[in-house]
């Protein structure tokens, strides 16, 4: 028997007891589940645009698939070497001139430390708060490190995956694979309390946002 | 309120089985060494602590308006924040056992400590098992409640905090001061200084240039994460019903402890606890726009166990009682375990900005930590210097105001004020200090103006014994919702009364 938990639970249960409520707690969930625009829509696409910039992502918006290369060959620029996740679409790298290493078998740290940048997919967007959720159980997502070690982030998000709200995100996550949710780039506000982009995780973070475009 | 059914046999120190029990302090983390009006006199006499206090919380107050009027139901999702945590703590006991089912079942290991040695004692002795002798930390209020570098440390094993402010701290050898930024006490130019001195290769041209000063902790700190093998971190969420922890930061280092290290060892609280995946819908709305007045911060992970070939392959889960369940025990105080830690009240509190979070001693400093830290380690007699952090604050219901999940801090601190009058533990050794800087710790006309209202408002109470409405300054908290009946003496009155003079 573990004695140190039965101690606890039973201080626990004796505690709740000592100072249950009168009544049953009910949970008034009255706040709202959907966020203001629909799921993919042109609006909703517009308004992650304006989140993501503000947290200072670059991002470049494309009205297909068939321009997500160019797109992302411009974001990667002169990088000489970058990792992608064993399922990524080979599509999105056909503008690419460098050097591609397919995380399978998976890298190591120290060889993803001499790589320039990483492109990803995205499992969903929220477009009221600017961010972008990587899982990494997906095929063009991959594992945690590929997008933590190497400085520059490359994202390409569809406007199917692009929700309004907080709650329509996490209703269409699986809790059981390891999620990151990323809001711009690595910052702290550890100095006067003032955001400074760059610490730890990649310092440039570019988002290609593909669908869904406005009429203009 | 009545006292403590854990207290009375904590006092004794002998503890009964079962009993709702205060916490250890080994390491003297939620105790300071003199009471919070001798300290904030100290600390008010300081004019450069005070100006980069305003200075922060000037700049964050101002984010974190901007950001929560953004959100048209903001009010509607701190009452279901409240009830959330509510109904975690109706069922505490029950969702720690599945908790712990889920993650067992995810290949995770669960660990139960009933006080701070046993937790640190756990954590050794997992490091030890794994031969490291560094371990690289994301910031953890539960071990820094435990003394975990210390016992670390005592084990010949390096602690490295790898969060920028509580890098700061760790090399100036200082105690942190904030939830959020545990070095807000230091500005820029004191950080630089600190760099210059306390790291090893760092560049002698260094400016005092925020992003400077980010960029020299990144090179610090780049080779250490590269080649961790074991990394330790507390807790934002954990989801009873899927076994799934959170930990929510900007930098990328809890990112950097979570992901490459071999071995993950998580201390949490056993309050840090959701029902459900569905509840961080309201939590990851509540605690960025509290805390850092952000959207949303830039990093939040979740993991659920182990996952093969995917970040750390031995993960263990301590849960940390360590006066918890004391706190629990009681009906209204238990409302002090809701709180995430975002800090939004003390950056609103007028106490806390004029005195900084030293001045309380505990590492929970502010207003939540006013209510929080006499609770976890109960108040051993009337020199405990606990028992003086009911009285700082104005009372002016700022914090409630702010609080993302509703913790009703003004009242808590009254009646904390009221069970330390029925428990005789009047603070009575510091006297002297008390008088001094309680006239000096906030604007001293509003100050007694919100003491006499207390007293006013005892007799509006009248024998239902709540207030519904009081003059100003009060009025802006009563505004929102009653308040019970202070005691027939507000501390101040006593102190005149038993002491002559004002
Ligand atoms: S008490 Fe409320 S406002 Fe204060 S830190 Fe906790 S959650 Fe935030």
């Amino acid at each position: 028997m573990d004695v140190a938990r039965e101690e606890v639970l039973a201080r626990l249960r004796s505690a709740r007891d000592a100072g249950a409520p009168p009544t049953p707690v009910v949970v008034p969930r009255k706040y709202r589940p959907a966020g203001r625009y629909a799921p993919g829509s042109a609006q909703a696409v517009a308004r992650l645009d304006e989140t993501l910039t503000d947290y200072r992502a670059t991002v470049t918006r494309v009205g297909s698939e068939a321009d997500v290369a160019a797109a992302v060959a411009a974001f990667l620029g002169s990088a000489s070497g970058i990792v992608v996740p064993p399922g990524l679409p080979a599509e999105w790298l056909a503008g690419f001139v460098g050097e591609v290493h397919r995380d399978t078998p998976p890298l190591t740290v120290d060889a993803l430390d001499h790589l320039d940048a990483v492109v990803t997919g995205a499992a969903v967007a929220i477009a009221d708060t600017g961010t972008f959720v990587l899982d990494s159980g997906s095929p063009d997502q991959g594992r945690r490190v590929i997008t933590l070690v190497p400085d520059h982030h490359v994202c390409v998000i569809r406007a199917a995956d692009v929700v309004c709200s907080v709650p329509e995100a996490i209703a269409r996550l699986d809790p059981t694979r390891p999620l990151t949710f990323v809001s711009g780039p690595s910052a702290t506000s550890d100095i006067e309390l003032d955001r400074v982009e760059g610490v730890h995780g990649p310092r440039r973070l570019d988002v290609v946002l593909v669908g869904a475009l406005t009429r203009s | 309120m009545s006292v403590h059914p854990g207290r009375a046999a904590q006092r004794s120190r002998t503890v009964e089985l079962g009993m709702p029990t205060v916490a250890s302090d080994p390491h003297r983390h939620l105790r300071g060494t003199e009471s919070f009006p001798a300290a904030a006199h100290k600390a008010l006499a300081d004019t450069q602590l005070r100006r980069n206090l305003g200075h922060a919380t000037r700049t964050i107050r101002a984010k974190r308006a901007g950001v929560v009027s953004e959100v048209d139901d903001w009010e509607e999702l701190r009452r279901a924040g409240e009830a959330i945590k509510a109904d975690t703590m109706a069922r505490l006991p029950e969702l720690l056992v599945e908790l712990e089912s889920q993650v067992t079942a995810r290949g995770g290991v669960v660990h139960w400590a009933r006080d701070a040695e046993e937790a640190n004692r756990i954590v050794v002795d997992l490091v030890r098992g794994t031969g490291a002798d560094e371990v690289v930390k994301v910031k953890s209020m539960a071990t820094q409640e435990t003394g975990l570098n210390e016992a670390l440390e005592g084990a010949g094993i390096a602690a490295l905090e790898t969060d920028l402010a509580e890098l700061i701290v760790q090399l100036s050898h200082d105690r942190p001061s904030h939830f959020l930024v545990p070095a807000i006490h230091r500005n820029r130019a004191e950080i630089r200084e600190i760099f210059l001195r306390e790291m090893p290769d760092v560049d002698p041209s260094l400016t005092d240039e925020p992003r400077r000063l980010a960029m020299a902790a990144r090179a610090h700190l780049r080779r250490k994460f590269l080649a961790a093998k074991v990394g330790i971190s507390g807790v934002n969420f954990a989801v009873a019903d899927t076994g799934t922890i959170s930990v929510v930061e900007s930098e990328g280092n809890g990112r950097m402890c979570l992901t490459l290290p071999e071995t993950l060892i998580t201390v949490m609280g056993v309050e840090k606890l959701v029902p459900t995946w569905a509840d961080l819908e309201v939590f990851l709305q509540l605690l960025p726009r509290s805390s850092t007045g952000e959207r949303m911060n830039p990093y939040t992970s979740t993991w659920t166990g182990v996952t093969p070939g995917d970040g750390p392959q031995a993960f263990h889960l301590v849960l940390l009682d360590n006066g918890r369940s004391n706190v629990l025990a009681d009906r209204d105080g238990r409302q002090a375990l809701h709180c995430i830690r975002c800090s939004a009240c003390l950056n609103v509190c007028p106490v806390y900005e004029r005195t900084g979070g030293h001045a309380y001693g505990s590492i929970y400093p502010g207003p939540i930590g006013a209510v929080l830290s006499p609770q976890l380690t109960g108040i051993d007699g009337p020199d405990d210097v606990n028992a003086s952090l009911p009285y700082a604050s104005s009372l002016c219901g700022a914090c409630f105001d702010a609080c993302p999940v509703r913790i009703d801090i003004p009242n808590l601190l009254v009646q904390q004020r009221a069970a330390a009058v029925d428990a005789h533990t009047r603070p009575t050794g510091q006297d002297v200090a008390m008088q001094a800087a309680a006239i000096a710790m906030t604007t001293p006309g509003r100050f007694k103006l919100a003491e006499r209202a207390l007293g006013v408002g005892r007799v509006l109470a009248g024998r239902k014994g709540r207030i519904t409405s009081l003059p100003w300054p009060a009025s802006g908290w009563t505004n929102a919702r009653d308040l019970p009946a202070p005691p027939a003496e507000t501390f101040r009155q006593w102190w005149a009364r038993t002491h002559g003079g004002d």
